[in-house]
């Protein structure tokens, strides 16, 4: 079967400094999926996904090589601006502007040049409802964001980078400084958004992976390993480290 | 108690007398300067022009004067400065050219005021024919003022999480709408209390001012920004020691209305520092 794919990525690889944490990476995004990306800290997960919205620049010692097709398109031809409304990221503590709910949400169509209220009213009422936020905040979305819990703070900015409008979302360990119940309620929204967006989530989490994706890559030491159906994967790894790995063997 | 207990002690206490010998002469100078001056203060004496070759009257426009430098010269040097500022933390590259700006803020820093004021003078009042005139004034003051509102700019910038700048430029941001939105509101006290501190130490300055602006004796106020002033700290030089005859009280009078004035310019930071404290959401 052949797949769409949103993004292709062809011989990256990226430095910080003289020290290389990706490796020759390639592979594809299909359109629509949940793509989880696994692997022990340092194994370059993160930059692999900062590198997909250049974020990975804002570090100055930063550098790479390698294509990155979005949509066809290589992402140097595309402006950093208009690169991260397309692709955004939800990082991995939940990190609200100390500002109200209403705002957070939406800062994203206001720096993209949105300025009628009412419309901004409309997207954030519907970027909090496909964050499955809505009913919980919908009271008192003029109070500070930092006194909402952490899960609440997390969705939230799920809620504001869809109030941006992208194609694809990124995910830097979601959930890692969330309680299981609020974590269950992060995948719940990701498993709705599968219509609408493709989504990459990097994860520390093994279980999440094999929960909520469909295809996962598995990193290590700044090299895919490998990368296929989450259910082979898990089942039936081709590579002994990946086995090592899910196995909890490792080290 | 044991051996070093006591130590402690002693350490301590001698520790507390050196704090009171810092805070004795401030003090003192307040103490003394009221005693001998607050006889004088009057309404009439802040609200009156001097009279009778300066020996009568008030001092209301070196207080006009020092108020109007210290305005132009924030009118100046705050948006200079800011901006240098925020050139330096949000977008210069870490370069030879970057550094070098940075070592002359530093060292502009510790120039002395008299030669800030020969500098206003060559530049402003000759080379630029602005003439004595609060435009010069304001000037020579605005650069002295410069590099402490770069630093505190500097600073105030610094201090705001590098997490707000990724969040807006994540959500497709430009780097000035980061600034604009997401790094500026929340550096803004920070900025303010700074330049009220420096304005408020430009206020008492002489030096730059003496060549540059001050007027020894003119009793209308200035029509214009080409006009010369009287200015507080330059009156007091001049009551004290080049009018003979001189009753010593006016010039504690003026000297308490003086420090009167930066104390409060100090306070305003406080207050501000203080509230934009409580608003502090993160």
């Amino acid at each position: 079967m052949v797949r769409d794919a949103i993004i292709k990525v062809t011989g990256l690889n990226c430095y910080f400094g003289s020290l290389q944490v990706l490796k020759n990476l390639n592979l594809e995004v299909y359109r629509n999926e949940i793509l989880g990306v696994i692997g022990p800290a340092n194994s370059g997960k993160t930059t692999f996904l900062r590198a997909l919205n250049r974020l990975n620049y804002l570090n100055v010692s930063y550098s790479q090589d390698g294509e990155i097709l979005l949509d066809n398109q290589d992402i140097k031809n595309i402006s950093d601006n208009i690169l991260r409304k397309k692709i955004g990221i939800i990082f991995a503590l939940p990190q609200v502007l100390p500002v109200s709910i209403f705002n957070n949400v939406a800062y994203g169509p206001k720096v993209h040049g949105i300025t009628d209220k009412e419309t901004v009213g409309q997207i954030v009422e519907e970027a909090l409802k496909k964050a499955y936020l809505w009913d919980e905040v919908k009271d008192r979305l003029n109070e500070p964001a930092v006194k909402l819990s952490g899960g609440q703070q997390q969705r939230l900015c799920i809620a504001r980078t869809l109030a941006v409008e992208p194609k694809v979302i990124l995910y830097d360990e979601p959930c890692s400084g969330l309680d299981p119940i609020s974590t269950a309620k992060v995948e719940d929204a990701m498993q709705q958004l599968k219509q609408d967006y493709t989504q990459i989530l990097v994860t520390n989490n093994t279980k999440q992976a094999a929960r909520v994706s469909e295809r996962c890559g598995f990193f290590l030491m700044g090299e895919l390993v490998e990368i296929g159906e989450t259910y082979e994967l898990f089942t039936n790894p081709r590579d002994k480290r990946t086995d090592d790995y899910i196995t909890g063997r490792f080290g | 108690m044991n051996a070093a207990k006591i130590r402690e002690k002693v350490a301590f206490s001698i520790l507390g007398l050196i704090t009171l010998f810092v805070v004795a002469p401030i003090l003192l100078v307040i103490l003394y300067i009221l005693k001998n001056g607050i006889s004088t203060i009057s309404w009439e004496f802040v609200t009156q022009a001097p009279r009778n070759g300066m020996k009568e009257g008030g001092i209301f426009p070196a207080i006009v004067g020092t108020i109007v430098l210290i305005i132009g010269a924030m009118l100046f040097s705050l948006p200079v400065g800011v901006l240098a500022a925020i050139h330096l933390v949000e977008y210069a590259r870490d370069n030879f050219f970057t550094r070098l700006i940075k070592l002359s803020v530093v060292n502009l820093s510790g120039i002395p005021s008299i030669v800030y004021g020969l500098f206003g003078f060559t530049l402003f009042v000759v080379f630029l024919k602005l003439g004595t005139s609060i435009l010069a004034g304001s000037l020579t003051l605005a650069i002295m003022s410069l590099p402490v509102i770069i630093t505190a700019t500097k600073e105030a910038l610094e201090s705001v999480p590098a997490s707000f700048r990724e969040i807006s430029l994540s959500l497709g941001a430009t780097r000035w709408q980061t600034v604009r939105y997401c790094v500026l509101p929340y550096a803004l006290p920070g900025i303010l209390t700074g330049t009220v501190l420096i304005l408020s130490r430009a206020a008492g300055e002489t030096a730059p001012i003496l060549f540059t602006v001050a007027a020894f004796y003119l009793p209308r106020l200035p029509r214009t920004v080409f006009d010369q002033v009287m200015a507080l700290p330059y009156h007091l030089y001049v009551i004290s020691t080049q009018v003979p005859n001189m009753p010593l009280k006016l010039s504690f009078a003026t000297a308490f209305v003086l420090i009167a004035l930066v104390f409060l310019m100090n306070l305003v930071s406080i207050i501000l520092r203080a509230h934009f404290r409580k608003k502090k959401l993160w």
